[in-house]
């Protein structure tokens, strides 16, 4: 796929790149420090990014399944929240965390910031980017934790490793449950849709587009292609030239956002169990509408915000309840890379 | 007698430690070699943190870099010194830092007393085998290679083109008869001293220094030289990649390693801590008198092999997305497409679905909806019943189909009038099974209360369409399983092709057709058709109706085959 790409075109998404670096350096100023822990940051720590914004609900977990996982540091940017989110990560040990009251928008949806932290400490690091309520699964990751995963990439040449958004949802309305911070996500929500997901690639940056899920399913079935984007690249092999381009769905250069293997074969692959709809989601897409600050704020999805609004139940008789990842292995959902894990 | 270990170590040290500790418990000599490229200081810690242990020695330290002749010096000389130092020792083990003891050490000491005169020594000719990936099997002995691989990769491969250009060749030393195998062996000190005691030893060091992989090679071939008693295979468990690469055992691997029974393992993950707790406590006493089995986890590594060089066909995700035409399976179970039958036939899909055990979607690809089995809006979740979603990408939504419903057989009525684009991709895949009935699609129209001229439009633009399709399923690229019969054919003797039909589906056990589906009554279909000729519009895609007649009755001579279109 790269080599059929035009010199002009390579040469554009260059300049791109570099734009977006650029972008991110000049970003450096609205970030202030508030606990900088970075020195305690060793050789092959790996390291987690993310923006968030009220997220009291989720980063007690979050936090958890990520240690477990192995990750060495955390790198946080708060974006103005107001429901004591920094103090809370001010005072975790392996956590450095930024402020900022800048527009997310403005930031490119925060990647600008993240583009900056990562130029300046993930260099040589595989680096976790992800959201507060996406933790990041793979096979065979109850026993292996992200240094064997990464040691495994390494040994298969795989630079990134792409994952599935899986929409995790309750059976009933999201504001009809209940959710205890310090409990695992997936037992509120334990549903997914297992079937009718759908990819294409997209030529220009070779990036993959998939679609398809319960908000697809429930959202925009009379306009699949606006549905959302459910492939990700959250695990890369970090170096300071590369940059996301659009949330962490694809970045530059673009050979990295190959996760796939053109000849038949199965590269090693992970899911995102998207833990949106807990309880409280309808009321956050009110506020997030009123905000207009996100990607997805054009009047085009102003139906999605109002029906996410609504407290939909998206349960469906064949729905199907998350064991394992096992189970995403048989369902090709996951892909476990011909390891001997399953 | 005892068992001396010879042990290769460049990283993990501290693991290293652990095992060579586990060794000397069990009285084994060891001696080490230490890799040059470890800084000083780390070797010189290492050594010293070995002080308390009586027989552990530590050989010369030669640069061992993967591929090259350092590694067969380093064996040498820790072998050299093994067998100078341990007058006692009958069989030397070579084995590396990362290798594990599965079993208690007593337990490979006395499986070796047991066998005095034989060497364990994975040892077969490059003819004989496929193991080599990338390339060079038996150039690997003909061909000189000076550069490094790893770092001089340009180089390397040049010279190699250079010398097959040339058709330079090496003449191998006299008698040998190059063997390759498992770097990691066992040989009867008789073996090895002789190897190592060769008065031509120079002249074979000299040849082996510039073969490639020479530590897979150089002890295999010599072994043949002298031993009386070859065990072409290896006491230390081994698996490797697709690539070539050795597999990593980790915590997870504990039950698998256990069952194996093998003496050794390699190579272990340094920070499973799991398996080095689990292996190095185990209680020193010989209690099992095991052959190794590792039948079992060869087979789960194979199959792992396979997945990871072939996929699954008809998966198509972020982590496999083969190339149109690289996919090897474009879907991922057998199915049937058929046109014209639900047509032609009053009854076809519920005859189908008791007739098989598949299960009977009407039309999928209708313009006004998906016609799933039984009405149904929704198939195994997310796949629905609108249109709208289904064309977004309907190449998708048939492999997705076929994908989400392994398992079970899936047939679908198609026609004409229903979405086209998935037509190539049908064709080219071996897993379709392809009926038509051309012209089937008029029978509709011919039942219909429509005004003969929308008749005549709908049937040109019909025609049209199916001519095309049948154009591509005649096509030279297609691959699917395809019978075609007009109209007129097929009728004539419909048991005949209904049966071939089943049978390919295959419900078990083969039978003859007990119940027939209903055939639509034709009276006057040949008039239709001759209606619309009247009109200007020639239908032929339905083979020939005589006017008048009832079709089925007067066809004496013998009705044509089905034919194969492969």
């Amino acid at each position: 796929m790269p080599a059929s790409r035009s010199l002009l075109t390579r040469y554009k998404l260059r300049l791109r790149r570099k734009r977006m670096l650029w972008r991110a350096f000049r970003s450096r100023h609205n970030l202030m420090p508030v606990s900088e822990r970075t020195g305690a940051i060793a050789r092959n720590d790996i390291l987690v990014f993310i923006t968030v914004r009220n997220e009291m609900q989720r980063l007690p977990w979050f936090l958890k399944h990520y240690r477990g996982l192995g990750v060495g540091h955390f790198l946080i940017v708060d974006n103005g929240s107001d429901d004591g989110t920094a103090d809370y990560l001010r005072a975790e040990p392996d956590v450095s965390l930024w402020q900022t009251r800048a527009s997310y928008k403005a930031s490119r949806f925060g990647m600008d910031w993240i583009t900056w932290l990562q130029r300046r400490y993930a260099h040589g690091h595989w680096t976790v980017t992800v959201d507060a309520d996406e933790l990041l699964i793979y096979p065979g990751y109850d026993t292996r934790d992200l240094c064997r995963l990464t040691a495994d990439l390494m040994q298969y040449n795989q630079r990134v490793m792409g994952a599935i958004m899986l929409d995790l949802y309750p059976k009933g309305p999201p504001d009809a449950q209940s959710y205890d911070p310090e409990q695992d996500p997936v037992q509120v929500l334990p549903w997914f849709d297992a079937w009718g997901y759908q990819a294409q690639i997209q030529p220009k940056m070779g990036n993959l587009w998939l679609q398809g899920g319960p908000r697809a399913r429930c959202f925009f079935s009379s306009d699949p292609r606006r549905a959302p984007t459910m492939n990700k690249i959250p695990l890369v092999h970090w170096d300071r030239s590369y940059a996301y381009v659009n949330s962490t769905h694809n970045l530059l250069p673009p050979a990295l956002n190959q996760t796939w293997d053109v000849q038949g074969r199965e590269a090693l692959s992970g899911a995102l169990l998207h833990t949106k709809f807990l309880p409280g989601s309808p009321a956050r897409a009110r506020r997030e509408k009123a905000r207009a600050e996100h990607f997805t704020n054009s009047k085009a999805y102003d139906d999605y915000y109002d029906a996410v609004a609504q407290n939909p139940d998206m349960w469906e008789p064949q729905s199907t309840r998350l064991t394992g990842w096992r189970q995403l292995v048989d369902l090709g959902l996951m892909t476990s890379g011909g390891g001997d894990r399953d | 007698m005892s068992v001396g270990i010879v042990m290769l170590v460049h990283t993990a040290l501290g693991r290293a430690e652990e095992v060579v500790r586990h060794w000397s418990a069990s009285g084994c000599p060891v001696v080490i070699h230490v890799d040059r490229s470890v800084p000083r200081k780390t070797y010189q810690k290492f050594v010293r943190a070995l002080d308390d242990l009586p027989d552990v020695e530590f050989s010369k330290r030669f640069r061992c870099e993967w591929g090259t002749w350092g590694i067969v010096a380093a064996t040498q000389a820790a072998s050299e010194r093994m067998l100078a130092q341990y007058p006692q020792v009958r069989h030397v083990y070579l084995a590396s830092g990362s290798c594990l003891p599965l079993r208690p050490v007593q337990e490979l000491i006395n499986y070796l007393d047991a066998r005095p005169q034989t060497d364990f020594i994975e040892s077969a000719t490059t003819a004989d085998v496929p193991w080599t990936v990338g390339g060079l099997d038996a150039e690997r002995f003909t061909l000189r290679f000076p550069f490094s691989w790893k770092k001089n990769r340009y180089l390397f491969d040049r010279y190699v083109a250079w010398q097959r250009f040339f058709r330079m060749k090496r003449k191998i030393p006299g008698g040998l008869v190059p063997h390759m195998g498992s770097q990691w062996w066992c040989l009867t000190r008789q073996t090895l001293s002789a190897i190592l005691q060769d008065p031509a030893r120079e002249e074979y060091d000299r040849y082996f220094r510039r073969v490639w992989i020479p530590d897979e090679s150089y002890f295999q071939t010599m072994a043949r030289q002298y031993s009386v008693n070859i065990e072409s295979r290896s006491l230390t468990l081994s698996k490797f990649d697709y690539q070539g690469k050795p597999h990593i055992f980790y915590d997870d691997h504990l039950q698998l390693l256990r069952r194996s029974d093998c003496f050794v393992a390699r190579k272990i993950w340094p920070r499973a801590q799991r398996l080095y707790d689990a292996f190095l406590t185990d209680e020193a006493g010989a209690m099992s008198r095991q052959e190794p089995n590792p039948g079992k986890i060869d087979r789960i590594f194979a199959k792992a092999v396979e997945r990871r060089m072939r996929g699954r066909a008809g998966l198509y995700m972020q982590s496999r997305f083969p190339r149109e035409d690289w996919e090897n399976g474009v879907t991922a179970a057998p199915f049937s497409m058929f046109q014209g039958f639900a047509e032609l036939f009053d009854n076809f899909e519920p005859w189908l679905a008791r007739a098989t055990d598949a299960r009977v979607h009407g039309h999928l690809f209708a313009p006004d909806g998906v016609h799933f089995a039984d009405g149904q809006n929704a198939i195994n979740g997310a796949l629905s019943d609108s249109a709208v979603l289904r064309d977004y990408n309907a190449n998708f939504f048939l492999t997705n189909l076929i994908w989400n419903t392994r398992g079970q057989r899936q047939c679908f009525q198609f026609g004409p009038a229903d979405n086209q684009v998935i037509n190539w991709r049908v064709a080219k895949d071996p897993n379709a099974q392809i009926s038509v009935i051309s012209g089937a699609w008029s029978i509709p129209l011919f039942r219909s209360n429509a005004d003969f001229r929308d008749l005549r439009k709908r049937a040109a633009e019909l025609q049209k369409i199916e001519s095309d399709h049948l154009d591509v399923l005649r096509s030279t690229w297609t691959k699917a399983r395809v019978r075609i019969w007009t109209m007129a054919e097929f009728i004539e003797a419909p048991m005949e092709p209904l049966q071939t039909i089943l049978d390919e589906i295959g419900t078990g056990t083969p039978q003859r057709l007990k119940e027939m589906p209903r055939m639509v009554s034709l009276r006057g279909f040949g008039q239709f058709l001759q209606n619309l000729k009247n009109q200007g519009m020639h239908p032929y895609l339905m083979g020939d109706f005589p006017v008048e007649q009832d079709v089925v009755q007067h066809r004496p001579e013998k009705p044509p085959r089905p034919y194969l279109v492969r």
